[in-house]
């Protein structure tokens, strides 16, 4: 079948992930909803990998992937960190970085 | 006759810089004998290019050598070039024959100085810049050398640095210089105007041409030329300066305030003389205006009991005499006067500072006496000096204050009235003369004089300010512990003694009928003159004014002697009976707070008005506070978008992606 | 066949999705997203990427998301609180926003004419998508990118360890000597001692 529909499911979940993070309060949801978008734009890429007949979208996917784990990882860690250091897990109280 | 000149100008300039450079290197009295040899080199190379000049034709006298090109614009032609011809011949050879042997005299008198190398270095200085400023063969490099005149006076008035009084004087004498060196300017403008050139000798060629006699921008510009040569000359009013002046070291005063630096304005008035013969406007207000100051200092000198100060008012009268003269286009009296004032006048600076160095630094007539019996040759030195200033034959200044008094009587109209005013003047000139010299050396022996008499130097108990009484020490900045007095050192006596023998012989030059050494000599300068050959003052004019000199000359010293000598309490009830007028000639006319309540007081008001309103208001509060205000209310408003919350920024992040979606959807249907 | 398949998995992708981002506990919201993880591997089974679906599988629901079920464990999946937000909430404006990107999205890739599009895709060698192909790529055209990423890769461990090691709690090893050791044994094996090595204890002491 044409890849229209696997394109709409990509966008659809990407904007669910953009909402989740507009959303969310909670660090690591907010990373989840990221993962959600990366998903989605994998997604795609292997669609238009399909259509052309052409695998590099699929490698472009692989190593989408790798990134998003090392994202996850660092991440991850930092909310680890921040969880020792007793401050609370949410972002709206974390807002040192400010002008 | 090039490399002569450069060596007469650049002799003294290497001096200074030399001993400048190695002020710690090598040890001090070196450099007191380095600046002396420098200014011996420039009168040697003076020397030199007199008989140079000499040797040639009478038509070629007036030689031009270009040095270097500095800048050809927009019609102004700046270069530095000399210009040796006699008149400035003469005043080189006068200028460096007098600073050599004060040099001379310096070497002793300074010893002890902390300051000594600056001094000698510092009085170099101001020999090469005098020495430029007579040497100039255009506007530029007089104006120049005249600032650098104004400069140096400034450094060596102030040079014991750490007295108040000392650098209050210098900073008012470098501002009533600036206040003239703006005239000069002004002046030199208004007359380049017309002429098209710097340069002396072409601007005089056209001076005829391109002014009709009188015109107002010619009388405007000698006018401003005129308010230069007061300040630098001490006239009144711009004459406020000179008696502070005498702050500095006694060479100082020898050299600058009496020989040199007041002469200037002589000289220019001199040099201009094409333009001021055209407008004789302003060659009469000159002097007037030189007459004026030669009786208003001669009242003042009369009443004053600083003994420097006395000495500084009789050169303020003797240059209105020299301005009066060259004002009236007797050119050959003003300057034979310039150069025998400039022998007499030294040698009795010369011989004062001895007499200061034997009262341990005091400088008040009220409490000097009786010097001539421990102080024999200052003693000789100031009676030789005093006979030639009042104009005794056969002494010098007899010889040339009578040349003045006749040629400037010779003008007729009411001219005569200056000469008549002048022999006034020469009349009161003998007067405070001699009660300068009556005080100081006759009359009971005061304790310095008689320690002195049993051979040794009065000490005095404290080192102090001699105006204010303040005490002091003597490091650098004040003066040295030692005193020095023409007695005991050799270079002091030799320098005096020079001084005395030309200030004794120098009428021989110009005696009237008899020789015209220095008319001839100055003729090839002053031949466009149309007074130079034709005023000739006539018999009965010459001899009735020499013997109505000699006549005042004596009667002076006789009344000096009679209030002085003879009769010392009649001075105290003249004064008691004339409390007025005594009052107001010690007060210098009040000049001073004239010149305070008209000038002093207006600028520090404005200086006031612009500090609390223009300066705090507008400049702070409007330019730089506005600015920076509108800065900072600026970054705030943006540092609100700066909150911190993520989802803020994620929200922002998403808006300008979908815009930028919309954008590229846009254009590329 | 292959329609009822995606569509199957297309429900699941969305449900998961759905559910990462509804659900109040973060563990729930991240066993929806394995769920959905996994939907998104059927439907790169169904694009012909077999080992980017079996990379899916593996790698991001086998270990990404067990690591995140193992940090989420320990911070706490304390329920948020659905109201009560103390900040202005950006709640529908959100998703107002995140409709409106969509609708653009699908303006872009529908409405443009792509010439892609309605046509059965071009065709496809067997090796299509096969992890031999997948590491032949790797390693001929792509070798830039493969290293680049196991770089990446590295660095990333690094940091999280860094980020997260305890900073508080043991002393430092340099500081113990053998001698010490040696004169005082530590480890007497009482009670006290029992207590060390725990999750308290990692956790650092309450009052710091």
């Amino acid at each position: 079948m044409s890849i229209e529909w696997y394109l709409v499911v990509s966008a659809l979940v990407f904007c669910i992930g953009l909402g989740g993070i507009l959303t969310r309060r909670n660090p690591l949801v907010i990373l989840l909803c990221l993962e959600l978008m990366l998903n989605a734009a994998n997604l795609a890429l292997v669609a238009f990998a399909r259509a052309h007949g052409n695998q590099e979208g699929q490698i472009f996917a692989l190593i989408v992937m790798v990134v998003a784990a090392c994202e996850v990882a660092v991440g991850l860690g930092l909310i680890v960190a921040i969880y020792r250091r007793r401050l609370p897990i949410d972002v709206d109280e974390l807002r040192e970085l400010q002008g | 006759m090039t490399t002569f000149s450069l060596i007469i100008l650049l002799a003294p300039l290497v001096g200074a810089v030399v001993i400048g450079l190695t002020f710690r290197a090598l040890p001090t009295k070196l450099h007191g004998y380095l600046g002396t040899l420098a200014i011996f080199v420039s009168f040697a190379a003076a020397i030199g290019a007199f008989l140079d000049l000499q040797d040639r034709g009478a038509e070629e006298r007036q030689v031009v050598v270009e040095v270097w090109d500095l800048a050809r614009t927009a019609g102004v032609d700046a270069q530095f070039a000399l210009l040796l011809d006699p008149l400035s011949i003469f005043m080189a050879l006068v200028v460096s024959g007098v600073s050599a042997l004060i040099h001379l005299y310096s070497v002793s008198y300074m010893a002890g100085d902390r300051g000594y190398s600056r001094f000698f270095a510092y009085l170099n200085f101001f020999v090469f810049s005098m020495l430029l400023l007579v040497l100039a063969a255009n506007f530029f490099l007089l104006i120049v050398g005249w600032a650098f005149v104004g400069a140096a006076s400034y450094l060596l008035i102030s040079f014991w640095y750490r007295r108040r009084t000392a650098t209050a004087a210098g900073i008012k004498a470098f501002v009533i210089n600036v206040v003239g060196d703006v005239g000069l300017v002004l002046g030199t403008y208004f007359v380049f105007k017309h002429l098209g050139t710097l340069d002396f000798l072409r601007g005089f060629a056209l001076v005829e041409e391109e002014f009709s006699r009188n015109e107002a921008d010619l009388v405007a510009g000698c006018l401003l030329i005129l308010v230069g040569a007061f300040a630098k000359s001490a006239q009144v009013p711009l004459h406020t300066w000179l008696p502070d002046a005498m702050e500095g070291p006694t060479p100082v005063s020898a050299l600058i305030h009496a020989a040199t630096m007041v002469t200037a304005g002589v000289y220019l008035i001199a040099r201009l003389h094409p333009l001021f013969e055209q407008a004789p406007i302003a060659a009469d207000v000159g002097a007037i205006i030189g007459c004026a100051t030669l009786l208003i200092a001669a009242t003042i000198g009369l009443v004053v009991t600083d003994l420097k100060r006395v000495i500084a008012y009789s050169t303020m009268s003797q240059i209105g005499y020299m301005v009066m003269a060259v004002c009236s286009a007797a050119y050959v009296g003003g300057l034979f006067h310039l150069m025998t004032h400039a022998f007499f006048k030294a040698l009795l600076f010369m011989a004062a500072g001895s007499v200061i160095a034997a009262m341990a630094g005091e400088q008040n007539l009220d409490r000097m006496g009786g010097f001539k019996r421990a102080m024999p040759f200052t003693f000789g030195c100031m009676v030789v000096g005093g006979l030639a200033l009042s104009g005794i034959p056969p002494f010098s200044g007899f010889f040339s204050k009578d040349e003045i008094i006749a040629l400037v009587a010779a003008r007729e109209d009411w001219h005569v009235v200056l000469a008549i005013l002048g022999l006034v003047g020469a009349f009161m000139t003998a007067v405070y003369t001699w009660r300068m010299i009556f005080r100081a050396f006759y009359g009971d022996p005061v304790e310095p004089a008689r320690e002195l008499e049993h051979g040794h130097l009065y000490h005095a108990p404290k080192h102090t300010n001699p105006a204010t009484g303040e005490e002091e020490d003597t490091d650098v900045g004040f003066p040295g512990p030692e005193h020095h007095i023409a007695e005991r050192e050799g270079s002091m006596k030799g320098a005096m003694a020079v001084l005395a023998v030309l200030a004794t012989v120098g009428g021989i030059v110009q005696i009237p009928h008899v020789t015209h050494m220095l008319h001839d000599f100055l003729e090839p300068t002053f031949h466009d003159s149309r007074y130079y050959e034709t005023l000739e003052p006539s018999d009965a004019l010459t001899y009735g004014g020499m013997l109505a000199g000699a006549v005042l000359g004596l009667a002076g010293i006789a009344v000096a002697y009679r209030f002085w000598v003879r009769d010392p309490e009649r001075p105290a009830a003249i004064r008691a009976r004339l409390a007025g007028l005594h009052g107001f000639f010690v007060r210098k006319w009040y000049f001073d707070e004239l010149i305070d309540t008209l000038i002093v007081r207006p600028f520090a008001w404005f200086g006031r008005f612009g500090r609390n309103v223009f300066e705090r208001v507008v400049v702070n509060g409007v330019f730089v506070g506005g600015t920076s205000g509108a800065v900072r209310a600026g970054s705030a408003a943006v540092r609100a978008a700066q909150s911190g919350f993520l989802r803020y920024y994620a929200a922002l992040l998403l808006l300008g992606i979908t815009a930028l979606g919309l954008y590229f959807l846009i254009s590329a249907s | 066949m292959a329609e009822v398949f995606f569509f199957l998995a297309a429900i699941g992708a969305l449900a998961g999705a759905l559910g990462t981002v509804l659900l109040r506990n973060p563990f729930y919201s991240v066993l929806a997203l394995v769920c959905h993880l996994l939907s998104l591997a059927a439907l790169f089974l169904l694009l012909r990427a077999e080992f980017l679906a079996a990379a899916q599988v593996i790698v991001y629901v086998g270990a990404v998301m067990v690591l995140y079920l193992f940090v989420v464990a320990y911070v706490g999946g304390a329920d948020e609180p659905i109201r009560g937000a103390t900040r202005p909430s950006l709640r529908w404006a959100s998703m107002l926003f995140a409709g409106v990107l969509f609708a653009e999205l699908c303006i872009a890739f529908l409405g443009t004419g792509l010439t892609i599009l309605g046509e059965e895709g071009r065709g496809f060698t067997a090796v299509f998508g096969t992890a031999a192909e997948m590491g032949r790529l790797f390693l001929t055209d792509f070798l830039l990118a493969f290293e680049a990423a196991s770089l990446l890769l590295l660095i990333a461990a690094v940091g999280a360890v860094i980020l997260a090691r305890r900073r508080t709690g043991l002393e430092d090893a340099r500081e113990i000597s053998v001698a010490d050791l040696m004169r005082d044994p530590q480890y007497k094996g009482t009670l006290t001692e029992a207590e060390r090595g725990t999750m308290l204890e990692a956790g650092g002491p309450p009052h710091r």
